[in-house]
């Protein structure tokens, strides 16, 4: 399947390995990915807070991009903000052909025009993997079941929320995609109080308390529910739930210390990639014990 | 009308002057499914145990008083359908709690008080006029000018964005979505004499609107569609936008620092963010003033352990390469920015439906 891709700005900037393992693991599901890099940041809702026509054009550019990618069944995102904010913006250009077409005049200069209606598509890669590969195709793939690894999913709310602008009542799986997709890849989903709740990244510069105290008590369910580590598709998320961990510990006064994997990841080491090659060295809290689970899987 | 089906209601019970914890209890109620949760609970009432206290009035989604969790989940219970709530049930059973983020007063009874009201409260939830009214009449605003808070004015003060916001949840203190809806009701109201004055006052309040975590959780439960979360987004833009209020809170400097860093490189210069943001948008700022340095300098070992990890190089911290149409992200920039009027969208006004379907749809009715 041959989609346009928008890995957006973290999956580039601070979490490299999310960029990377993406494209270890593209070709093993037959993704033909084409990278929109002359596209834009998605503005992750603080530009459409600022000016909501702005943060409209700005995605409109992306989605013509992403629809002038010959032969692309769709565009695909690797970040639950940039579904969301995006799916916010692709919602107003949807609504109304009168503030459509104004929008796309800003676009002209580069001989791009957003088209609403048809087919046409966004969805974050977990979509894709539910919806477009399928669980039972994708079971077929699995080299390496992931059996015996405890996993706590944590979606991002720009995925889940608002749920009928995230297609939930076509698709009433997309909020327990990440159990099913867990289960799938053999492994065991763990259930706790966080899963579809703020990491508190979006507060890190406004209120760190706040902030860090959300990702800090997210983290502890997980660990009290027996989780070896957390799977996310959002880069923010990650960088909430990782990089801030260990200044996390302080504000639910506990340790913590549980490896956050990004989508990507997980999957593939499901399908035979390594550790390595899929980044899992370049994480704050250290991947070991899942790494050395996983290598006791390939030993079995 | 549909068959009767029997349900399995799991009610969580609470009486503080009993000296007990709260417990669950089980209850069978027969009811088809398009009635709501509300009548099982009644049913319950009615033929199994009276004692069990929950606030409910109109039945209608108007009154707002019988807000609970169902599943979970923050809603009114005379709005949520008790066939589509044992759908979402486990094991065959709908668990009913009283409303989070509240402390209760008995079973499925919060104390609003306590909580909401207060909150209220504290946004002076009235109307502050300009001026006088002319002499003998009342103010007379143009229906235009009110469409903005319309979506605000639709309220109910059911507290059910209040028992679902993230943000509360770890900072009591937050003053919350309900609360700062209605005072964008006000702050919107073109009669209002006090715009600037309540937007310094929500802006530098630390628990204020830059306390929202954005989750869009008060969005999702809201059973009028206020979205109390965009609601505080449109205080955010007026007080930075129109006021330019810099906060002490870098919400300010959050915003400034995020925009222009998109129209200079078009993706984002992470290891900007945090400098201007403590900044107001400056990056000298927020490494000169000595609050900035201070919030820099507590931010250092979260960096040091990106650049061990190998997540963040030297080279990407200092160096970001702009798009290769940076020009044409700037023009966008430029024209949408330049315009004297902000055109917002809004589908509260408009309708979700996009108006090709809405055309097909009145075509379709013309032909039959």
């Amino acid at each position: 399947m041959k989609l346009a891709y928008w890995p957006g700005c973290v999956s580039r900037g601070f979490t490299p390995e999310l960029h990377g393992s993406m494209a270890k693991v593209a070709p093993l599901l037959d993704l033909e990915l084409v990278e929109l890099d002359r596209a834009n940041c998605c503005g992750a809702g603080v530009i459409a807070e600022h000016n909501q026509e702005l943060a409209d054009a700005l995605n409109a550019r992306t989605f013509a991009m992403a629809q002038q990618v010959q032969g692309a069944a769709g565009m695909m995102n690797i970040c639950s903000t940039c579904q969301g904010a995006q799916s916010e913006c692709q919602q107003r250009l949807d609504a109304s052909s009168e503030y459509r077409g104004e929008v796309n005049t800003h676009l002209q200069p580069e001989g791009l025009s957003y088209e609403a209606g048809g087919e046409w598509w966004n969805k974050n890669f977990l979509w894709i993997l539910a919806e477009e590969i399928g669980f039972d195709a994708l079971r077929e793939r699995v080299k390496r079941p992931l059996e015996g690894l405890r996993i706590a999913p944590f979606y991002g709310c720009y995925i889940v929320r608002p749920s009928k602008r995230l297609g939930l009542d076509e698709h009433p799986e997309r909020d327990q995609y990440l159990g099913l997709l867990i289960e799938a890849l053999g492994g065991e989903a763990v259930e706790y109080a966080g899963a579809r709740k703020c990491c508190g990244f979006p507060l890190i510069t406004m209120n760190r308390t706040t902030s860090l105290r959300q990702a800090g008590r997210h983290l502890a369910d997980a660990i009290d529910a027996g989780a070896d580590c957390l799977v996310t598709p959002c880069p923010l998320c990650h960088l909430n739930l990782d990089m801030q961990q260990p200044a996390a510990q302080k504000f639910v006064e506990r340790d913590l210390g549980i490896p956050v994997l990004h989508l990507p990841q997980m999957v593939g080491l499901a399908l035979g990639l390594e550790p390595k090659e899929l980044g899992m060295g370049k994480h704050v809290v250290p991947t070991d014990d899942v790494q050395r689970k996983v290598a006791e899987l390939a030993a079995a | 009308m549909a068959d009767t089906q029997t349900f399995q209601l799991k009610i969580r019970r609470y009486d503080p002057e009993s000296g007990a914890p709260a417990y669950w209890a089980d209850y069978d109620v027969d009811l088809p499914p398009e009635r709501s949760v509300l009548d099982g609970i009644l049913q319950v009432k009615d033929r199994e145990d009276a004692s069990i206290a929950i606030r409910c009035s109109c039945r209608a989604a108007i009154c707002g008083s019988c807000g609970v969790r169902i599943n979970g989940r923050s809603a009114l219970a005379c709005n949520t359908r008790i066939g589509d709530a044992a759908a979402t049930g486990r094991d065959g059973f709908i668990t009913v709690e009283p409303m989070g983020n509240m402390p209760v007063i008995k079973d499925l009874v919060s104390d609003m008080e306590a909580v909401h009201w207060k909150k209220v409260r504290r946004v002076v939830p009235w109307l502050v006029p300009a001026e006088a009214p002319p002499e003998g009449q009342e103010y007379i605003v143009p229906a235009e000018a009110m469409l903005d808070v319309t979506q605000a004015m639709a309220c109910i003060h059911c507290g059910v964005c209040v028992s679902a916001c993230l943000s509360m949840e770890v900072d009591p203190e937050f003053i919350g979505p309900a609360a700062l809806a209605k005072a964008y009701r006000f702050v919107g109201d073109p009669r209002d004499g006090e715009e600037e004055a309540r937007l310094r006052d929500l802006a530098e309040d630390p628990h204020g609107i830059y306390d929202c975590t954005h989750c869009f959780a008060c969005v999702e439960v809201c059973p009028k569609d206020v979205a109390p979360m965009n609601q505080i987004m449109r205080l955010r833009r007026r007080a930075t936008s129109d006021y330019g209020i810099k906060d002490e809170n870098n919400g300010y400097g959050h915003e400034k620092a995020f925009v222009t860093l998109i129209e200079k490189y078009g993706t984002l210069h992470e290891a900007q963010l945090l400098p201007r943001s403590f900044g107001d948008g400056s990056l000298v700022k927020g490494q000169l003033k000595p609050s900035g340095a201070k919030q820099l300098t507590r931010e250092l070992p979260t960096a040091f352990r990106g650049l061990k990890s190998g997540k963040v190089t030297p080279r990407k911290a200092l160096l970001h390469e702009k798009l290769p149409d940076q020009k044409q992200v700037r023009k966008i920039f430029h024209a949408i920015e330049s315009h004297d009027e902000r055109i917002e969208l809004n589908l509260y006004i408009v309708g979700e439906m996009g108006d090709e379907e809405m055309g097909a749809m009145a075509e379709e009715a013309g032909e039959t």
